[in-house]
């Protein structure tokens, strides 16, 4: 990819972008799944690998995280970005040299910031955990030029309406840049006291509901009518998604503050706020499994769709948590457990992470024009992934509830630790379930570059058998 | 651009539904959240804290540059005469200036009067350094108004001096402490936000508005692994328990999952020894497996250690 950066843009061969944010993204899925992995042995075991600064807890927690949200999730949304626009546009990619060095500016940032905060440095703000000049090399070089080219390649577009898909990636690229600039006003400005804690919770909160849950859901409504070749079930839906998400999506960022002395009109509203997220929810949830109509075998025999329902039908239970979970009686119980643990790794390794990894598998296939190398390996990796999940989350919401419990009714808090242990366990074996199914990956992917089945011109990858 | 032009609505809309949403979670807050003024607890935070314990320029690894400390003063550092205790926040000449000195706007209005015609903070400044107190004013229904009076202007007490009146012994490096606590991490398990449960019942009163002014970063944290720990200095205030516990927790709860920090105690201890932690662990363990009755000593921290000044932040936390 290299060679690319000071080649004519011409000479770039189309999709070059996009293979490059895939594979990085995988590659950064590996490292923050195994950091992820790796710390929650931490919490089960103290003792393991110990008097450290650099395996620390403390130092290695915002690593997985800032890994997983900005190396794995946000570069496979740049990936399907860069393949599936300019698809839905009926025209190339706006600048493939523009999309290859994002791609490579954008692993030296993250690079660089999470050697910082691996170190210590760190704002002390969750979430916006990078020094300002990082999150000022973060808009200018990773978002705005993704924007940039989203931007002009659908203002290129051959076709003369925008598709849904569209519409949600050139307004969420606008959105994180607008988010991250106005969340980090804070370092920018020496904000301070509540503003600042405010401010924090507001980024984090829109960070979520502005890039994440619309460009995770945008790839779906590509995804399955691409390959079931059923149209999506109704557009209008797709509207009332899309609306439903910037005005009801962007406003609850208070009630991650629940307890904390802010306007208490302002907890209200976003607490009634938050209910309203279920409009968006029931209308995306709908709107896909409607599309699935008379496709349904598909959803066991194909591993893109497989992934993507699986997404899909885990955004229920997410969003009926998200929905009520903020009001103010059931935060009361839940807020600051395991629970919310729980619940954020059904949003980033449930509900988005499946339909993401969809979209990489259907990309980078697509793209090579190489059939996947091993059924066999995707498959583990389905299972992985789900197994692993769905041990971290029942774990970690058993442990929440016990926490909430242990707060509620005064256990002394060691008991509490105590009751957890087993379910810190748990919670590390589904880490490492997840860890060692991405690995398969990784190594299903390289392979398929190397030693896929060519798939001929004029042909899609899911309509020729598997060789292995 | 011309293919733009069926989506003008709806980029129009677009802009409303957007701006509406900022306007109501940004600029309506703002108006609450302005003008608060500062508590008694957030002039002592911000006073001793400092004016950033994040990622700053002044001290960008948070290795402990450029940061304020808290004195207990039992002698006038002019005079050398006894007089009653008094604390004073020292910040040395290069030291950036707490929030609420740099920016009076952000004390509120009562405590920006007072501060700047009674305290005389407006001539403080980073190059020359300063010495605060914490003063107040009696009120007419018999209540104090706290406000923050720069004593190298009123008393001409320098930073040099009173760190010399005051002595080692009687000096915090609670800012320092809290610049750790943010670089380890220690907020990913020990909240400071009280909530609603059995924390305002146990653990001390929930925070009031005006609790933050000047604060930042605020630390609160989000996923409690741990109990919160802004009241901790009011439950726990032994030196000791605190040290062992952070050289290791199990020494003093045999269930805690917290992480070491022997690492703090950097290589050598209060007489200038070396610690070998390797001797201390291989002794730990064979405590562990039963085979040693006590547990190996736990090393003194030098005075001028990580371990401290986090140790200082902690019981600072009342």
């Amino acid at each position: 990819m290299f060679k690319y950066l000071f080649a004519r843009s011409e000479d770039i061969p189309e999709g070059s972008a996009a293979v490059y944010f895939g594979f990085s993204a995988i590659v950064w899925f590996v490292i923050g799944t195994g950091l992820g992995a790796f710390n929650a042995s931490k919490l089960a075991f103290p003792d393991f690998v110990t008097g450290l600064e650099f395996v620390s807890f403390g130092h290695m927690r915002q690593v997985h995280v800032h890994a997983v949200i900005f190396g794995w999730i946000s570069m496979a949304f740049a990936m399907a970005m860069m393949y599936m626009t300019p698809a839905l546009g009926n025209t190339k990619l706006w600048s493939e040299k523009l999309g290859i060095w994002n791609a490579f500016l954008w692993n030296v940032g993250l690079s660089l910031g999470l050697t910082l905060l691996w170190s210590g440095m760190t704002s002390g703000r969750e979430y916006s955990d990078f020094p300002w000049f990082i999150d000022l090399y973060i808009a200018t070089f990773m978002t705005i030029p993704l924007g940039i080219n989203v931007w002009m390649t659908v203002i290129n577009r051959k076709t003369q309406g925008i598709y849904t898909t569209n519409w949600f990636f050139a307004s969420a690229v606008f959105m994180v840049s607008i988010v991250f600039i106005v969340g980090n006003l804070p370092e920018w400005f020496h904000l301070t006291g509540l503003t600042e804690a405010y401010l924090t919770w507001w980024f984090a909160h829109n960070v979520l509901g502005l890039w994440i849950t619309p460009v995770a859901a945008a790839i779906a409504y590509y995804t399955i009518p691409k390959v079931t070749g059923n149209p999506l079930y109704s557009h209008r839906i797709g509207h009332l998604h899309f609306w439903s998400v910037v005005v009801f999506y962007s406003t609850p960022a208070a009630h991650h503050l629940m307890s904390a002395p802010l306007p208490e009109w302002l907890k209200s509203f976003a607490s009634v706020e938050g209910v309203l997220i279920l409009v968006p929810a029931v209308a995306f949830v709908s709107n896909i499994l409607l599309t699935m109509q008379g496709k349904w075998n598909m959803f066991v025999e194909n591993l893109e769709i497989r992934f993507t329902v699986t997404g899909c039908l885990m955004a229920i239970p997410l969003n009926m948590q998200g929905g009520f979970q903020q009001t103010r009686a059931i935060n009361w119980y839940i807020h600051g457990t395991g629970w919310i643990v729980a619940h954020a790794h059904l949003a980033l390794l449930g509900f988005s992470t499946f339909l993401e990894a969809a979209a990489v598998y259907l990309g980078l296939q697509t793209l090579m024009k190489r059939k996947l190398y091993s059924l066999t390996l995707g498959n583990l990796h389905f299972w992985f992934l789900l197994i692993g999940f769905t041990t971290y989350w029942v774990s970690m919401t058993i442990a929440g509830l016990i926490q909430g419990a242990g707060k509620i009714y005064e256990v002394p808090y060691i008991d509490v630790v105590m009751a957890e242990h087993p379910y810190m366990i748990a919670r590390w074996i589904g880490g490492s379930l997840v860890f060692t199914g991405n690995c398969f990956w990784l190594y299903n992917m390289w392979m398929t570059a190397r030693a896929g089945t060519v798939i001929p011109e004029g042909r899609m990858a899911h309509e020729l058998a598997y060789e292995r | 651009m011309v293919n733009f032009r069926e989506y003008k609505i709806g980029a129009r809309f677009f802009g409303l539904a957007l701006g509406g949403s900022m306007t109501i979670t940004l600029f309506m807050p703002s108006f609450d959240l302005r003008n608060v003024n500062a508590t008694e607890v957030a002039l002592d935070k911000q006073l001793w804290a400092g004016h950033e314990s994040g990622f700053s320029l002044d001290d960008p690894f948070l290795t402990g540059e450029h940061r304020p400390v808290r004195v207990t003063l039992k002698t006038d550092p002019k005079t050398g005469q006894p007089m009653a205790s008094t604390v004073a926040y020292v910040y040395p000449a290069g030291t950036p200036l707490p929030n609420g000195v740099d920016h009076p706007d952000n004390l509120g209005n009562i405590v920006e009067q007072l501060s700047r015609d009674k305290g005389r903070i407006g001539e403080a400044t980073k190059s020359q350094g300063a010495v605060f107190l914490l003063s107040s004013e009696p009120q007419g229904d018999g209540s104090k108004q706290f406000y923050i009076e720069n004593a190298s202007a009123t008393k001409g007490w320098n930073p040099e001096e009173v760190m010399k009146a005051a002595g080692d012994e009687n000096t915090y490096h609670a800012s320092y402490g809290k610049a750790i606590f943010v670089r380890e991490g220690c907020w990913w398990c020990h909240t400071l936000l009280p909530e609603e449960t059995q924390d305002w019942q146990v653990f001390g009163a929930p925070p009031m508005l005006g609790d933050f002014n000047g604060e930042s970063p605020t630390a609160f944290g989000s996923d409690r692994k741990a109990p919160d720990i802004l009241h901790v200095g009011s439950r726990n205030s032994s030196r000791e328990w605190m040290m062992l516990h952070f050289f290791n927790p199990r020494l003093v709860q045999p269930h805690s999952i917290m992480p070491r920090f022997d690492y703090l105690w950097g290589p050598i201890d209060d007489k200038g020894q070396k610690i070998d932690f390797d001797k201390w662990r291989a002794e730990y363990n064979e405590y562990v497996d039963g085979k040693r009755v006590t547990p190996p000593e736990v090393p003194m921290y030098a005075s001028n250690s990580d371990a401290r000044a986090l140790i200082d932040f902690v019981l600072s936390l009342k």
